[in-house]
């Protein structure tokens, strides 16, 4: 292509440059003096650094330059007062109790409550009241841990985010209900979104936290949210992530974990559609005696791209982490997998472990697989394992001679790979969930959500089965 | 135990070169720096044809529009690629007939080097190949090896007796652009060795060759080609040696493998340049690269090493798998002690039907080193069938080293199976305590655990190497192997 004509083509860089300098009122409004000068320093890396292209080593794999190349609109007005959240989203998920948190277009939904105080002390609102309510928390850990200056999207997203969810769990409180966190995305033209969240885990608390990806209607969006999660002293925090968006979305979903001594995290990532996806875990042990657990599921097909990128900083001794990545890839479908430990110097006593396991159905499907170790430590036990593969012939052959159709042996046996991932879901209604919705997606019959991720299924208040006769085997 | 260790893992970090000496040879060389001129110079130093100096000439404009490469995980000063000697060769005042007319001292250097070239001749029934400094001073057994009508000989008397087949295969697996030291090797290439076996023919012996830096403030820029006829095979051994010195001197050479249909190509190294002094000044740069082509259908190459010396190593014996049903294989052992710092492994690119590669790469980092694995495995659509199996473990000793472990996997095919595992650890407690409980001293032990960590890369080299690169873990890593 000649230089004039990359010219003529529409160049988001530039429009985002313009929209952070012509509304620099309206995104900053929000804004305490120390939110502003985050939010200046992380448009500088960003205007140098620009957009991720593939020649970077965390990008490799991952093209972005065909989503780029739309058109968007980006920095959409907050919704009204009189918003209505219930009327454009519900989600019913039977036996499953959660506490819903919305997000509209990056906005916090519930506009005439920004902040809500429950009885036990959690705080749940917008991120952009909590600046001005609670300017202490925010000083301490907004912008703390997410990478500016390796990430240009976390920058971007640091220059440019105007709202998002903020939760504080202070000291010793157990959260008993289940905390969902929906971002909904209802945008009549092409939307270019930022959002930001902050999860802060006192000392010796604990949350279960529920985040979902969903979009109402289907036009070309472009999603890049930032999580920064601080977990306290011997705090513990469940998280998961369920991802089903349609083939127009290009969602990328950057968590920042901060752990403290002897805490906890166990984050699962599942991935069931989307048009390109890339989920990063940055995980950070600060204490000893810290634990990370971090899984993943995907299952793509038609010309999806999923990508998964890990790093788990080992920066305390004796920590552990484990972590367990599966993916099925389909038609023209491509995955990227890169987990990074890294073990610092005095991180003694660590255990680290690492799986990446695929199977390719097709020729047309690609996987591109890095797991990496970098260890500066020598009382160190780290392993990874990466496999590629497809199903087992003679599995398939066994459950055929079986009479059992092929189709479905090649279910049975998709749904006995990925099983070990969606089993590591603790709360039980949840992992009932997910497994129905593996298995739909298995069958087919789940495509992109009309609504969302967990309501789809939601027809049926029975447990989806595979009618296929199991006794003959 | 704790302090016994501490002893141990003193020692290892105290260890000496052993082959630090330095032979006083008159020497031929080039002028100092790097320009059109000196590849001239080269050329027609070695009386070499017209499109060889084109080829050399190329290679070197296209260096200059490279960059050197930044990606690995090493740290060193710039190089000064102007204030190195891109050619030093040993005065020859004749054409030397047999042993008796070689230099004396030279003599002397290989006794020391434990290859007297003599006995290698008569006892051991391995051709000798040896390159000091720039050039191959000496071809043994090439007569035996002609009845077979194998050539080896140097890469410069390939040049004058075998042009065709030089000027055919050369820089047919490594292209003179390929990456920025290559490049530069194939610009300045002084010598190296040349082997080409015909149809059919297995090769009676082992081919060897030694390399070794003598002359200060040079450069090594050798290349070995070896061809592979359909059907045949060989078994090809290298070692390296260089005096001690306290700057560091760069070693860039290139290694081309090809082989036809049927045929096997074996290829083993014990690099055991100069590795530095125990603050790590000085050593060697050794930026080498290796890539043997499985052309034909049902070939195997496989490269087996053992990485103990250079300041640093750079170096992914890699092999391009283009016949259907072709094998590749790739064996390493690598020691770093010290501030060594070696970025090591392996690229296996399945591109026929059918193809397999085994990866098994043994780290082992001491002192203030760094031990890092690399590794591509691409398994591209067309190449249905394939399988892969890489394994890279990692052992430290001490707490100040690092080990690190790049494996890059891709593939776009679904009946083609890739794996991969690797660990790190240290030598547990439980095992020592095994092996004391039982009597054996923590030295014994350590050395034990080591061998049989390695052991599984060690036993496939040569008889002869496997020997020799036992006592080189063991002086590398002195103390600790018995």
């Amino acid at each position: 292509m000649e230089a004039g004509i990359v010219q003529s083509i529409y160049d988001l860089k530039e429009y985002l440059t313009g929209v952070f300098a012509e509304r620099q009122r309206e995104i900053t409004v929000h804004d305490t003096a120390f939110v502003a000068a985050k939010r200046a320093r992380a448009f500088e890396w960003f205007s140098k650094a620009g957009f991720p292209h593939a020649a970077l080593e965390r990008w490799r794999g991952t093209d972005l330059s065909r989503v780029l190349s739309h058109e968007y609109q980006a920095s959409p007005a907050p919704p009204s007062a009189e918003l209505d959240i219930d009327s454009i989203f519900k989600c019913d998920v039977p036996h499953f109790e959660t506490l819903l948190v919305t997000q509209l277009n990056g906005w916090y939904a519930d506009r005439q409550n920004l902040i809500r105080v429950f009885p036990n002390g959690m705080i749940i609102g917008s991120l952009a009241a909590a600046f001005i309510k609670y300017p202490k928390l925010i000083e301490a850990h907004y912008g703390k841990y997410a990478d500016d200056s390796s990430e240009s999207l976390t920058a971007l997203n640091t220059a440019m985010s105007q709202d998002g969810i903020f939760i504080y769990v202070p000291d010793n409180v157990t959260v008993e209900q289940n905390v969902q966190m929906v971002n909904i995305t209802d945008f009549k033209q092409n939307l270019f979104l930022n959002t930001r969240n902050l999860v802060i885990l006192g000392e010796n608390s604990h949350l279960r936290l529920v985040q979902c990806d969903d979009s109402i209607n289907h036009d070309i969006t472009f999603i890049n949210t930032v999580s920064e999660v601080k977990v306290g002293r011997n705090s513990t925090l469940d998280h998961y992530k369920l991802q089903n968006k349609d083939d127009h979305t290009t969602l990328i979903n950057s968590m920042y974990f901060h752990q403290d001594e002897g805490s906890s995290v166990s984050t699962n990532g599942i991935s069931l559609n989307g048009g390109l996806i890339r989920n990063l875990s940055h995980i950070t042990m600060s204490g000893p005696h810290s634990s990370a657990d971090v899984y993943g599921l995907y299952l793509m097909d038609r010309y999806q791209h999923i990508d998964n990128q890990v790093l788990i900083n080992h920066a305390a001794p004796d920590c552990e982490s484990r972590e367990l990545f599966k993916g099925v890839l389909d038609d023209h479908a491509s995955g990227v997998f890169n987990g990074h430990i890294k073990v610092h110097r005095d991180a003694q006593r660590t255990n680290a472990f690492q799986t990446n396991k695929n199977i390719l159905l097709t020729d047309k499907a690609s996987i591109d697989t890095k797991p990496f170790l970098e260890i500066y430590a020598d009382d160190v036990k780290c392993s990874h394992g990466a496999t590629i593969g497809q199903l087992d012939a003679e599995a398939l052959f066994y459950i055929r001679s079986r009479g059992i159709s092929e189709a479905n042996a090649k279910i049975l046996l998709m749904y006995a790979f990925v099983a070990d991932v969606i089993n590591k879901i603790s709360i039980p209604e949840l992992r009932q969930r997910m497994d129905d919705m593996v298995k739909k997606r298995l069958r087919g019959e789940l495509s992109q959500c009309e609504q969302c991720v967990l309501n789809c299924s939601t027809h049926e208040h029975e447990k989806v089965e595979f009618k296929i006769d199991l006794s003959k085997i | 135990m704790e302090k016994d260790q501490n002893n141990i893992l003193d020692e290892v970090t105290n260890s000496e070169y052993k082959y630090g000496f330095f032979t006083d040879i008159e020497m031929d060389t080039a002028p100092v720096g790097l320009n059109e001129d000196t590849v001239r110079y080269i050329s027609a130093k070695k009386n070499e044809p017209e499109w060889l100096l084109e080829f050399r000439l190329s290679a070197y404009r296209n260096w200059l529009t490279l960059t050197e490469p930044s990606w690995a995980h090493i740290h060193h000063p710039p190089i000064k690629y102007q204030d190195i000697i891109y050619y030093a060769a040993p005065k020859r005042k004749k054409e030397l007939k047999s042993l008796d007319e070689v230099d004396p001292e030279l003599i002397e250097t290989f006794k020391k080097l434990g290859i007297s070239l003599e006995e290698q001749k008569k006892l051991s029934g391995v051709a000798v190949d040896a390159v000091i400094d720039s050039v191959s001073v000496k071809t043994t057994f090439t007569d035996t090896l002609s009845k077979y009508g194998v050539i080896f000989c140097s890469f410069s008397d390939a040049v004058q007796n075998h042009p065709d087949l030089v000027k055919q295969y050369m820089g047919s697996v490594v292209p003179s652009n390929d990456n920025y030291f290559a490049a530069l090797n194939s610009a300045v290439f002084s010598d190296g060795s040349f082997c080409y076996i015909p149809k059919g023919v297995r090769c009676p012996v082992e081919l060897s060759t030694y390399f070794r830096i003598n002359a200060a403030n040079t450069g090594q820029f050798e290349r070995t080609l070896i061809v592979a006829d359909e059907g045949a095979y060989v078994s090809y051994m290298e070692g390296c040696t260089a005096p001690m010195r306290d700057e560091n001197q760069l070693h860039a050479a290139i290694v081309e493998i090809v082989a036809m249909k049927d045929a096997e190509v074996k290829y083993s190294t014990v690099q055991n340049w100069y590795p530095g002094n125990k603050k790590g000044e000085g050593g060697i740069y050794n930026f080498v690269t290796k890539r043997g082509i499985c052309k034909g259908s049902h070939s195997k190459i496989s490269w087996t090493q053992v990485e103990t010396g250079s300041a640093i190593t750079w170096k992914y014996p890699s092999v391009v798998l283009m016949g259907d049903n072709s094998v590749g294989e790739f064996y390493s052992v690598a020691v770093t002690n010290n501030f060594q710092q070696a970025d090591t492994g392996s690229k296996m690119i399945h591109i026929g039907r059918n193809t397999k590669s085994t990866i098994i790469s043994k780290g082992i980092s001491a002192g203030q080193s760094n031990n890092s694995y690399r590794g591509l495995v691409k398994v591209i659509k067309r190449a249905e069938n394939s399988r892969n199996f890489s394994q890279c473990d990692s052992l430290l000793l001490g707490d100040k080293c690092g080990a690190h472990t790049y494996p890059y996997i891709k593939a776009e095919n679904h009946s083609s199976i890739v794996e991969h595992e690797a660990t790190t650890s240290k030598i547990s407690d439980d095992q020592l305590f095994y092996c004391k409980q039982r009597g054996i001293s923590t030295e014994s032990a350590i050395g034990l655990i080591v061998n049989g960590y390695a052991k599984e890369v060690l036993q496939h080299l040569p008889m002869e190497f496997a020997v020799e690169a036992q006592k080189l873990l063991a002086i590398s890593l002195e103390g600790s192997v018995g």
